[in-house]
């Protein structure tokens, strides 16, 4: 058992200083080293800019191809092997083309049995007077699905990149304000005249696009145009009133999931030569073709809605 | 060079407006320019596919008075690929420039050659 | 019918070419607009009224309308934001 020693003798020992050295509880430089009086580091601001000069200029050097002679040199070269491969690829096509059959005449390859096929049979197995209509509409509807879902995806990026929230769509509609004249008399004048007759125009063109030239794509088109011009002439307070992102939702729900649905029980009931259960009607009348005509407005729906979202979302990152 | 140069004119207009489009987006620096070039080599698409289902003295795919037989109407198949084609390249277009709308708001400038000075500059 | 034709064809490529060359972003857009209205009455020559409809409307209606748009944003981010301009240049 060792002996008990008192505490201000055990401070004097080496064991104490070691281990309040290992501690870290005191420096042991402290007192006993001579030192100068630390400051803090300042940045010399006249040096930082020289520094930050050579810094860009040096990379204006490197990067900048008005500067860099390599980068000219590489610019030149880019230019002139451009324009000559371009002229090649002129040639090379021309040449080709020279070699393919002559426009207008009948017997070439592309008017082969599929042509044939849809001319002497689509007005009986679709209905549809306008064989086109018939044809991406019926024979190849997926297509057509596939394409309205491009729009809508279409759209819902743009929404992602343009997009801006509360406060910065409010500067939006302010900057926006301040950029264009408002109520401007003779544009609403020509916009209450035009837009009413532009609409009839493409809802005219959605519904006989089974009878004539049109169809939803078309229609859709027209229709988003006259939105777009309504829009412009009396500004976004008023189309607000009818078309918000909720309506844009549900009419491209509505119309995407009513294609599908109707398509594939087109499908189940129509394929492999089974009788489809929806007439065809008599062809030249507006209610014939079977699903065509509801196509048609689905597309269209979906077109016009498009358009509209894209010039709303353009103009203030969102609608 | 082959015997139909001439006759298939319309063709050989597709293949010129293709190639111009092409050196627009090779050789403008400007983003909205090459955003054109592009917008130019669809529609020279469109008129190769158009023309190849062409055929002189037939009229537009839509029956008239009953008339089912094929010497009377041009081919429908090139009409429906482009009027798909025509939809999707809106479409396509509407993306680039939003596309083209955020590096503005990043790099303040439209021309390609400086965006990629400045990002060199940022070390990336 | 021919001859038509082949002055539409004209057409479009002196479009495609001063679309190229012109200076201007706005004249630019204006001859593209240009462009897509005579390739929609090229459409009506090669039978194709579908075609021309589309054309008309989405080309050189609604294009043309997005680049305007797109323009008009520009110049706002510009006119909205000098000094930032400024500083992004100084980094």
């Amino acid at each position: 058992m060792s002996k008990k020693r008192p505490e201000s003798e055990y401070q004097k020992t080496f064991a104490f200083h070691f281990f309040r050295w290992l501690s870290g509880s005191k420096d042991p430089y402290l007192g006993e080293v001579e030192m100068h009086p630390q400051k803090e580091y300042q940045i010399d601001p006249e040096a930082a800019l020289r520094h930050e000069k050579e810094h860009d200029a040096i990379l204006d050097k490197v990067y900048d191809p008005k500067r860099n002679m390599g980068m000219k040199l590489f610019h030149k070269l880019y230019h002139a092997t451009s324009i000559i491969f371009c002229l090649f690829l002129i040639a090379l096509l021309l040449v080709t083309i020279s070699w393919l059959p002559a426009t207008g005449t009948v017997n070439r390859p592309v008017n082969n049995e599929v042509a044939e096929r849809y001319i002497e049979k689509g007005l009986e197995e679709t209905g549809a007077v306008n064989i086109v209509a018939g044809m991406i509409l019926d024979y190849r509807a997926f297509d057509t699905l596939g394409e309205s879902h491009v729009l809508f995806t279409a759209t819902i990026t743009v929404l992602i990149l343009l997009r801006l929230n509360k406060t910065e769509k409010n500067e939006a509609e302010l900057s926006d304000r301040r950029f264009e004249p408002k109520n401007d008399a003779i544009l609403q004048l020509v916009a209450t005249f035009l837009v009413p007759i532009i609409i009839i125009f493409g809802i005219y063109v959605i519904l006989n696009g089974h009878l004539g030239p049109g169809g939803g794509f078309s229609g859709g088109a027209v229709i988003g145009a006259g939105l777009v011009l309504y829009l412009n002439a009396f500004g976004f307070k008023k189309t607000e009133r009818f078309f918000t992102e909720k309506t844009y939702k549900w009419i491209c729900f509505f119309s995407l999931s009513f294609y599908c649905l109707a398509k594939s029980y087109s499908f189940y009931t129509g394929a492999n030569q089974l009788h489809s259960i929806i007439p065809k009607g008599t062809p030249g009348a507006i209610l014939s073709s079977g699903l065509i005509l509801p196509l048609n407005i689905a597309v269209g729906l979906v077109v016009a809605c498009t358009i509209y979202a894209f010039y709303a979302m353009f103009r203030k990152g969102g609608f | 060079m082959g015997p139909n140069l001439l006759a298939n004119y319309g063709e050989a207009v597709a293949a010129i407006l293709f190639c111009i489009g092409f050196t627009n987006l090779l050789l403008q620096t400007n983003l909205i320019k090459k955003i054109i070039g592009l917008n130019v080599m669809d529609s020279a698409i469109y008129l190769f596919l158009a023309e190849k289902g062409y055929i002189a003295g037939r009229v537009a795919p839509i029956v008239v008075n009953g008339v089912t037989s094929t010497e009377a109407y041009i081919n429908p198949i090139p009409s429906g690929l482009v009027l798909t084609g025509i939809v999707v390249s809106v479409s396509v277009t509407a993306l680039m420039l939003s596309l083209t709308i955020r590096l503005y708001t990043r790099y303040h400038t439209l021309d390609l050659d400086e965006i990629s000075a400045q990002l060199k500059k940022e070390g990336k | 019918m021919t001859a038509f034709q082949i002055i539409l064809m004209g057409l479009l490529i002196i479009c495609a070419v001063s679309v190229s060359f012109s200076k201007n972003l706005l004249n630019a857009i204006l001859i593209y607009m240009s462009f897509s209205l005579v390739m929609s009455m090229l459409w009506i020559c090669l039978e194709s009224p579908d075609l021309a409809i589309t054309e008309a409307a989405v080309g050189a209606g609604i294009t043309s309308v997005l680049f305007f748009v797109t323009l008009k944003k520009i110049r706002a981010i510009e006119a909205a934001e000098p000094e930032e301009k400024e500083e992004s240049k100084d980094e």
